[in-house]
């Protein structure tokens, strides 16, 4: 898992699971603002068609910050939503993931919540699969 | 003369407490939370986001909870909030092909890769009351498959390596935004799009219907409707890279529409495009058949004069916070407005039994 892929990951956590989730991180270094949690829209686009032109869909809310810890590592968030600790949360473990700490991060941060979200595709999947329709066709009269 | 008149400040404070009773219920009842409105009325909150214009399903739910359910108002309130936040950007253009699909039909081939997956649809429902449900009785789990795969192709793809189906022509990357500039006529795909997708439902509605009733017919199937979660993707400059930093559901619908040819267009299939935030089946359709029929002019199409076709008075009339802000201003005070109109019938009235074209005879006050 790579820098992008982690922030998207902590972006896209349930707030409430990524804050049970650094409890397991223990002590946490203090922090600077390098931009405190600032709550926007993004405008979503679309493509006609599908692959077309893109168009303006409507906006989604979000939630951006970026801080540093005391050894100058900096931690940058961008999250879904207005939770303004989500946003914390996700940029310390942006930051701490990039120090000597990343190892007991994945393991204990971002390790749980790909396999949090993993299963919920996956039963999403699931549910979609068992209404898919098994067609049967009839055949009438004595044509071979 | 303009005279201003001041009052009803204490008739207004009053009006608004009782507003706030009459919206809680009666106090015995528990208060609805914001994670059941999401849970539970989640169609009306996905209605609010759509043509709120904005993806929060907690905002959502605030506003359908302080609008008493009156999903208009609701609206309004969402469009109000809309207006106080920064926009931090915008994203890469959703890939609705990789979307986890819940929901996937085609109305024009049976043996779609994939396969048709009804997900949790009213459709084939008996349209009963359910009073066990009434009773309290919910049965509610979902039959899970034992594997399945999280993306399907694109119905339009299929169709397309014939050749049959009209290309999606390309266009700017930077879209117009009319949440930002003036609408301005004729219009663009991308800004009538833009207008559809925060179109009310029920406007929208009647004029698709209309247009299979004949005025503007487009001959649409369901090429493929989709419902799911798509990735949200924005590049941060900042960091030099992109992030998929939301995931929304979205509801998309493509239509075909069989197509005989025109002066500039050889006979193929046409398409119209519906997509939506949230789960909104019945307006991605409708949005659709409604693209379709705007499309007459780049087609090389008669205009027969229907009201699907007619851009200005679609775009213009499709939003329902402009409509029912000016719809609603006529219940406002217009004392001064209504005086002057008073003051000219009894003066016409009074010309009219006097003879005098002046109309200040005895009896016409001026």
């Amino acid at each position: 898992m790579e820098r992008p892929d982690w922030i998207g990951l902590l972006a896209r956590s349930r707030p409430d699971h990524l804050a049970a989730l650094m409890a397991e991180l223990g002590e946490l270094p203090g922090h600077v603002w390098l931009r405190p949690p600032e709550t926007g829209s993004v405008m979503v686009r679309g493509r006609a068609g599908g692959t077309g032109a893109p168009f303006n869909l409507g906006e989604v809310t979000a939630t951006r910050c970026a801080l540093r810890l005391p050894d100058g590592t900096e931690g940058h968030a961008f999250v879904q939503g207005r939770d303004q600790d989500h946003a914390r949360h996700a940029a310390l473990v942006d930051a701490v993931m990039q120090g000597d700490r990343a190892a007991q991060a994945r393991a204990s941060v971002l390790e749980p919540l790909a396999r949090d979200e993993a299963t919920r595709r996956e039963t999403t999947a699931r549910k979609a699969e068992a209404t898919r329709v098994e067609f049967e066709t009839m055949v009438r009269g004595e044509d071979t | 003369m303009y005279v201003a008149a001041k009052g009803g400040e204490e008739a207004i404070a009053a009006a608004h407490d009782w507003l706030g009773e009459m919206r809680r219920g009666p106090a015995d009842l528990p208060s609805l939370s914001l994670e059941q409105i999401a849970a539970q009325l989640s169609l009306c909150v996905a209605r609010v986001m759509s043509e709120g214009s904005l993806y929060d399903e907690e905002l959502a739910s605030l506003a359908v909870k302080q609008a008493r359910g009156d999903l208009i108002e609701a609206i309004f309130l969402i469009r109000a909030y809309r207006t106080t936040l920064p926009r931090l950007g915008a994203s890469a253009p959703l890939d609705t092909g990789r979307m986890l699909c819940e929901r996937r039909i085609s109305a024009i081939f049976k043996d779609i890769p994939g396969g048709q997956v009804l997900g949790p649809t009213f459709d084939y429902t008996h349209r009963l009351l359910d009073f066990a449900l009434a009773a309290g009785d919910e049965r509610a789990a979902a039959t899970l498959a034992g594997t399945a795969a999280q993306h399907r192709p694109r119905v339009s793809d299929h169709l397309g390596q014939e050749g049959l189906l009209r290309n999606e022509p390309p266009g700017p990357e930077t879209p117009p935004d009319a949440t930002r500039q003036p609408m301005e006529l004729p219009a663009d795909r991308a800004l009538r799009l833009q207008t559809l997708a925060r179109a009310d439902e029920g406007f929208l509605l009647g004029l698709a219907y209309s247009t299979q009733r004949g005025y503007g017919r487009t001959h649409a199937f369901v090429g493929e409707l989709r419902i799911g979660s798509v990735e949200v993707e924005i590049e941060l400059p900042e960091l030099g890279f992109s992030i998929t930093f939301a995931e929304i559901v979205a509801t998309e619908c493509e239509t075909v529409n069989q197509f005989t040819g025109s002066r500039t267009e050889p006979a193929q299939f046409t398409r119209g495009y519906g997509l939506v935030m949230g789960r909104c089946e019945r307006k991605a359709i409708s949005m659709s058949l409604v693209d379709r029929a705007l499309q007459w002019r780049e087609l090389g199409e008669d205009d027969t004069g229907a009201p699907a076709q007619d851009e200005e008075f679609v775009l213009m009339h499709a939003d329902n916070i402009q409509a029912t802000g000016f719809l609603e201003h006529i219940k406002l005070p217009h004392y001064v407005d209504f005086q002057a109109e008073l003051e000219l019938i009894r003066r016409i009235r009074a010309t009219q039994a006097t003879g005098d074209p002046t109309g200040t005879a005895p009896g016409g006050r001026s």
